[in-house]
């Protein structure tokens, strides 16, 4: 079958479009549901009880740290995996992109035998007076965990694209490999860094089964929002289902922030003052 | 109009595979219904067919023996089980889920389907369960008495307030007059027992039959106060049923002498 129609080709068969609504629908319609659900009247109430506040600042708190630290490891992580090559690179990056894959409780189980008090590390910690477990530091890596690979492949990919060409005449002009990595890399990815870390808070924020697997379930200490859903529904559906609402905001919020322009061209911008603007999957 | 074309193959093709579909599902449909119904109206008293139990996740070793028992006694029959915590397993019934017995772990969730009318017939206490403390085999904190719980530095895990057992848990610290300062509160009693026996708590409260069916993973304490809170187990058919003659044989079976020595055998006490 020819689907091809020459130059200028953006159209889209017509059938595309009724499936992918059904796709659309498929989604929304859930969301739609539970809205439907909510006990608007006690909406209020229900959503500043002190235990759910409690939960959404912990959770806030923690995916802010998880980000950071996904930041700090993810970085150098998608660096290595985009810019050198190595024996047993192929080999890493599977390991590192494994927790997208793995369920979160296989998660837990495995910081468990970790970080736990009988864990690998976990009995060197315990005996130099770091006790990880049910700690609000268990939460953060729990979320870390399994939001890391986000980052990395956001930025790998980013990285990937941008190619390293600007960086090779960086470096033939006499930048060493960190001001080259500073002034240029950096500035060039950074779109593709801005969408990996908010993909990464988005999905420390959803943690769940890593958590209650690995952090246990405290308020104000180890009780993130989803946790506090999960308890909630036990007694009072209304306010899990009024809590679900808020974390559907906060996430739709946080992702719609970065991923609002998908369409926009690349504008092509050599960082040299430090801007780069423009996404950098066109360049292929 | 060339992008007519794959558009319509598409729409043939998904037309094709709809009628295929619907000529193979008509046969078999016809013939299945035909064994089912002959089979109920010739084994003459003796239920057959499937019976659907959803039962609280605390009876997951003697339902699936009562159930392997049932499907020996009763030629013809199948049992199919579904364990969960008794709140989740309340939410799916009355959500239409299709469930011909639940077995709950406590009354509240039980109480909550009559409630709604969504029973047959009233339901019947089968068992009771008590709280026992666990430790890890070492029992590295020397916990001994209940007292010893609230001792500090000793990490206790307990089950939230929300759920049955820490429903019980806040009883019994009560009763004992003794306040706990868990280092976490989890949502099932089986995340309690799974804390405890990776060594990751001291101690936590769960229920006897929690400590019996973990073997030598977890050591059990058991203490005077958790007499004070006795969980009781209903069983009952839904009203919902579609096979509720073999809904109520699966039930005497449970509630019958066979019954009671599988329960109490994994450390329910008689109701």
């Amino acid at each position: 079958m020819d689907l091809g129609r020459g130059s200028g080709y953006h159209g889209v068969p017509r059938w595309v479009y009724a499936i992918a609504a059904a796709g659309g629908v498929f989604v929304l319609l859930p969301l739609a549901a539970m809205a439907a659900r909510v006990n608007w009247p006690q909406f209020i109430p229900l959503v500043t009880s002190e235990s759910s506040l409690t939960a959404l600042g912990l959770s806030l708190r923690t995916s802010a740290a998880s980000t950071a630290l996904c930041i700090i490891f993810g970085v150098p992580l998608a660096l290595v995996l985009a810019r050198s090559s190595f024996p047993g690179q192929r080999l890493l990056r599977a390991f590192v992109l494994l927790p997208l894959v793995l369920p979160p409780v296989v998660g837990g189980i495995a910081l468990l035998y970790t970080f736990g008090r009988q864990g690998l590390l976990g009995r060197s910690l315990e005996a130099a007076g770091i006790q990880i477990a049910f700690s609000t530091t268990a939460v953060v890596l729990a979320q870390t965990f399994v939001a890391l690979p986000f980052l990395v492949v956001s930025l790998e990919g980013a990285l990937r694209t941008a190619g390293g060409r600007y960086e090779a005449v960086a470096a033939t002009l006499g930048a060493r490999p960190t001001t080259v990595l500073r002034r240029v890399t950096v500035p060039l990815v950074l779109p593709g860094l801005a969408s990996g870390a908010v993909l990464s808070f988005a999905r420390s924020l959803g943690e769940f089964g890593a958590t209650l697997t690995f952090a246990g379930s405290l308020q104000g200490v180890t009780r993130t929002l989803p946790l506090e859903i999960y308890l909630q529904r036990e007694t009072d559906a209304d306010a899990a289902v009024a809590l679900s609402l808020v974390l559907v905001a906060v996430a739709v919020t946080v992702v719609g922030l970065t991923y609002r322009r998908p369409g926009q061209k690349d504008q092509r911008s050599v960082p040299a003052g430090g801007t780069a603007s423009g996404r950098m999957d066109g360049a292929r | 109009m060339k992008s007519w074309n794959p558009r319509i193959t598409a729409l043939a093709a998904a037309a094709a595979l709809l009628t295929a579909g619907l000529a193979a599902c008509g046969p078999p449909a016809s013939t299945s219904t035909g064994p089912a119904g002959a089979g109920s109206s010739a084994a003459a008293g003796q239920p057959s067919g499937t019976v659907t139990v959803f039962a609280a996740a605390s009876l997951k070793a003697t339902f699936s023996k009562l159930a392997s028992d049932f499907e020996a006694k009763n030629p013809g029959s199948k049992v199919t089980l579904s364990f969960a915590g008794s709140s989740d397993l309340a939410t799916q019934i009355s959500q239409g889920a299709p469930a011909d017995v639940f077995a709950s772990a406590d009354t509240r969730n039980m109480a909550k389907l009559a409630d709604a009318g969504l029973l047959e017939g009233a339901e019947t206490n089968f068992a009771t369960n008590v709280l026992q403390i666990a430790v890890p085999p070492s029992n590295p904190a020397s916990i001994a008495a209940f007292a010893d719980l609230a001792r500090p530095g000793v990490k206790v895990v307990v089950c939230a307030s929300q759920v049955p057992c820490g429903a019980a848990s806040d009883t019994v610290e009560k009763a004992a007059g003794v306040t706990l300062s868990p280092v976490s509160e989890e949502s099932s009693v089986t995340d309690v027992l799974g804390k405890v026996a990776s060594g990751e708590a001291d101690a936590g409260l769960v229920y006897v039959t929690d400590v019996k069916g973990a073997g030598d993973k977890v050591k059990g304490i058991p203490f005077p106060e958790a007499g004070k809170a006795v969980n009781t187990y209903p069983i009952a058919t839904v009203g919902s049923s579609r096979n509720k003659e073999l809904a109520a044989a699966f039930i005497a079976l449970v509630t019958g002498a066979e019954g009671r020595k599988t329960l109490a055998g994994a450390g329910f006490g008689a109701p």
